[in-house]
């Protein structure tokens, strides 16, 4: 109970910071629809190529904006040493990788879910078809995405080229998770059930986010303090 | 004490792989696929050796957190990196042999593409630690980033599989394979050189690491005065 | 030896195998002040983030009440404040002092921050945020940030430096008050006229290694340089 209430206070406080100044969320949002666009010239968007590449095309757009709110995660600790203050409190490293996680999550599946009805309109998909089963790729996908990136966020925080070393990092990592998802996400936003073979990709996906959850709640202490 | 070792393993490494070069280069021509086969003879003791060594820099990845012993954290890195030059002799290796036998460099199939996800999140190693000046910083965080690595290896092998499969089965070993004892046996022996020439080279590297961090330690006295 | 608030035994720390500190052996009984002098670079900053549990020993102990200064409990009696003031711009001096009263779990977090706000002279501003403040009061900040959950052990990296008049009368008193309620205070500091009036012994730190530990003397509040003249280097 302590430890989630820790969590909140976290998870709380790291909202309320970007709310304030909605510095990631708006250059997340702002680079999600660049990509979108530039993505559009890439291939014509037909309605079979879309189809076809849709998956792809989506995680790679929210890949792209997650990393920028990652990235802002821990670099918003560093003015004024502030890490220091949530590392002298009586929390958890545990506690604190999953308050800044979940307010990382938050902000990235917002702006997918702003992201989502652009892509709509733009590639003219009717993505609504299989509306939650998608919902829960982007829960999964998304949250896969945070906890590797919030882990990978305090480790490259104090790098000079930290903004490019956090993708440089985790998008290997990444790449199962992108597949399942990317594979997912196709099918569903063809409107398409997800069955036979196929549903191996959503025990990808939750077998993804337990392993590197667990390993992310038992390394961060050690990230943190050394 | 120590170049000895390695002197006399590089020698038994030459020993094992010149005669055997002599033979590999005897034995008759493939059926199906002719000359080229051959590159089996380095391309799998290559993908084998790399993938031992990445379980070694696991070990010396946590034994380095348990312990804060620097050792560990030398052969973590000198291990990933010659590791790393053993997987791309194996990446190399498939592509020629992808070039000759299916037309084309390279192939998206399930094992090339593990093999080179495998490659980008090991370099990832390097990169993480070539940016971190603090020896003691850099080694934990390298070591949490071997963690990390090492544990989505077989997720990556997975998932690849399930998205696509072209590569050909493997030969050795499965109950299908029609490799005859003698081509055994010399696989064997460069199996064995190979993996000799692999723990020589990490000694060496090893010994880099320890010189690097003695001058590191020298370095740091003289800016204390 | 357990009844010592703050006990440094035989610490090490390597940055690679270059030794920053230097089997620091030294403790502190409750209730004293401990100045700890030294150049730029000589350990003082590594050794107090030991002690607060930021990192941790190469060799050696610290303890801070016969504990770990990791294990929770312990965490909730230390009190830090290191070089930078550890309040958030974006937030405001409400919202700061109420976060950390809730990280610490204090039983009645609105009004500990109040509170604080009242003693350190914010109660004025408390809705501003802490980005639009004056370098003063966010340093005056900085120290309700570090009292508010009422710790026993009191770690303060160069608390002097660099800060205004009205925020180094209302450190030295909330310093004092501490003092008197019973609390242990290790303070770095290049700021010796003020460390020596509250100090009641000292370390001097030479390149990692204890030059000099004793209690303050008169000679040493009259010539704040005596221990430096004494003990240090040419």
């Amino acid at each position: 109970m302590r430890f989630l209430r820790q969590v909140m206070v976290v998870t709380a406080k790291d909202l309320r910071a970007e709310m304030r100044t909605k510095e990631a969320i708006n250059a997340s949002f702002a680079f999600a629809l660049v990509v979108l666009l530039l993505l559009s010239f890439a291939f014509d968007p037909t309605e079979e190529t879309t189809r076809d590449i849709s998956g792809g095309l989506l995680w790679i757009v929210f890949t792209f904006a997650g990393t920028l709110v990652l990235n802002r995660s821990f670099a918003r600790e560093l003015p004024n040493d502030c890490l220091d203050a949530l590392i002298a409190a009586p929390v958890p490293g545990a506690a604190l990788f999953l308050g800044k996680g979940l307010a990382n999550f938050v902000l990235i599946l917002a702006v997918e879910l702003v992201a989502l009805p652009v892509f709509g309109i733009f590639y003219n998909v009717r993505w609504t078809r299989q509306f939650w089963p998608l919902m829960l790729v982007l829960v999964l996908g998304t949250w896969g995405l945070t906890s590797i990136g919030t882990v990978f966020s305090a480790l490259t925080v104090n790098i000079r080229l930290r903004e490019v070393m956090l993708p440089l990092l985790v998008y290997p990592v990444l790449i199962p998770m992108l597949l399942g998802a990317m594979r997912l996400s196709a099918l569903l936003v063809a409107g398409q059930e997800v069955t036979g073979d196929e549903t191996v990709w959503f025990k990808l996906l939750f077998g993804f986010d337990i392993i590197f959850t667990s390993l992310s709640l038992v390394l961060m202490d050690t990230v943190l303090l050394g | 004490m120590r170049q000895k070792v390695i002197l006399a393993m590089l020698a038994l490494a030459a020993v094992l792989l010149l005669p055997n070069l002599y033979v590999i280069s005897m034995l008759p021509d493939e059926m199906r696929q002719g000359q080229i086969f051959r590159i089996i003879f380095f391309h799998v003791p290559a993908a084998a050796s790399a993938m031992i060594g990445s379980a070694v820099a696991l070990v010396a990845s946590v034994l380095f957190l348990l312990t804060k012993n620097f050792r560990y954290d030398a052969l973590a890195v000198a291990v990933t990196e010659v590791g790393l030059a053993f997987l791309a002799v194996n990446l190399v290796t498939g592509s020629i042999w992808a070039r000759v036998i299916w037309g084309v460099w390279w192939a998206w199939d399930a094992r090339l593409t593990s093999a080179l996800i495998c490659w980008v999140l090991y370099a990832g190693y390097l990169i993480l630690r070539q940016a971190l000046e603090e020896p003691t910083q850099r080694a934990t965080f390298a070591a949490v980033y071997s963690i990390f690595a090492f544990t989505d290896v077989p997720i990556v092998y997975f998932s690849i599989r399930w998205w696509r499969t072209l590569h050909p089965q493997p030969v050795f070993f499965s109950k299908t394979g029609s490799f005859p004892p003698d081509w055994g046996r010399a696989f064997m022996i460069n199996m064995l050189a190979v993996f000799l020439l692999y723990a020589a080279l990490t000694m060496i590297r090893l010994r880099q690491e320890e010189t690097q961090r003695e001058i590191d330690y020298l370095r740091r006295t003289v800016h204390a005065i | 030896m357990s009844d010592a608030a703050v006990d440094c035994a035989g610490v090490w720390k390597f940055y690679g195998d270059y030794p920053a500190l230097r089997n620091i052996t030294f403790q502190v009984p409750p209730g004293r002040c401990l100045a700890l002098i030294g150049r730029n670079g000589a350990g003082k900053t590594t050794l107090l983030r030991i002690l607060a549990g930021f990192s941790k020993p190469g060799k050696g102990q610290a303890r801070i009440f016969g504990h770990e200064p990791r294990d929770t409990e312990t965490r909730r009696r230390i009190g830090f404040i290191g070089h930078g003031i550890a309040v958030y711009d974006e937030l405001s001096a409400l919202e700061n002092l109420r976060l950390f009263a809730r990280l610490y779990r204090l039983p009645e977090p609105e009004r500990a921050a109040r509170e604080w706000l009242e003693r350190t002279g914010l109660e004025r501003v408390r809705d501003g945020l802490v980005r639009e403040f004056s370098r003063g009061m966010r340093q005056r900040l900085a120290v309700a940030r570090a009292f508010l959950h009422g710790p026993s052990v009191l770690l303060l990296d160069e608390p002097f430096t660099a800060l205004d008049d009205r925020a180094v009368a209302v450190l030295q008193r909330v310093l004092r008050d501490a003092l008197a309620a019973g609390c242990t205070v290790i303070m770095s500091t290049h700021q010796l006229r003020e460390a020596m009036e509250l100090a009641t012994d000292v370390v001097l730190i030479n390149r990692g290694r204890i030059a000099f530990h004793g209690e303050r003397t008169e000679e040493m509040v009259s010539d704040p340089g005596w221990v430096y003249s004494r003990y240090g280097e040419s």
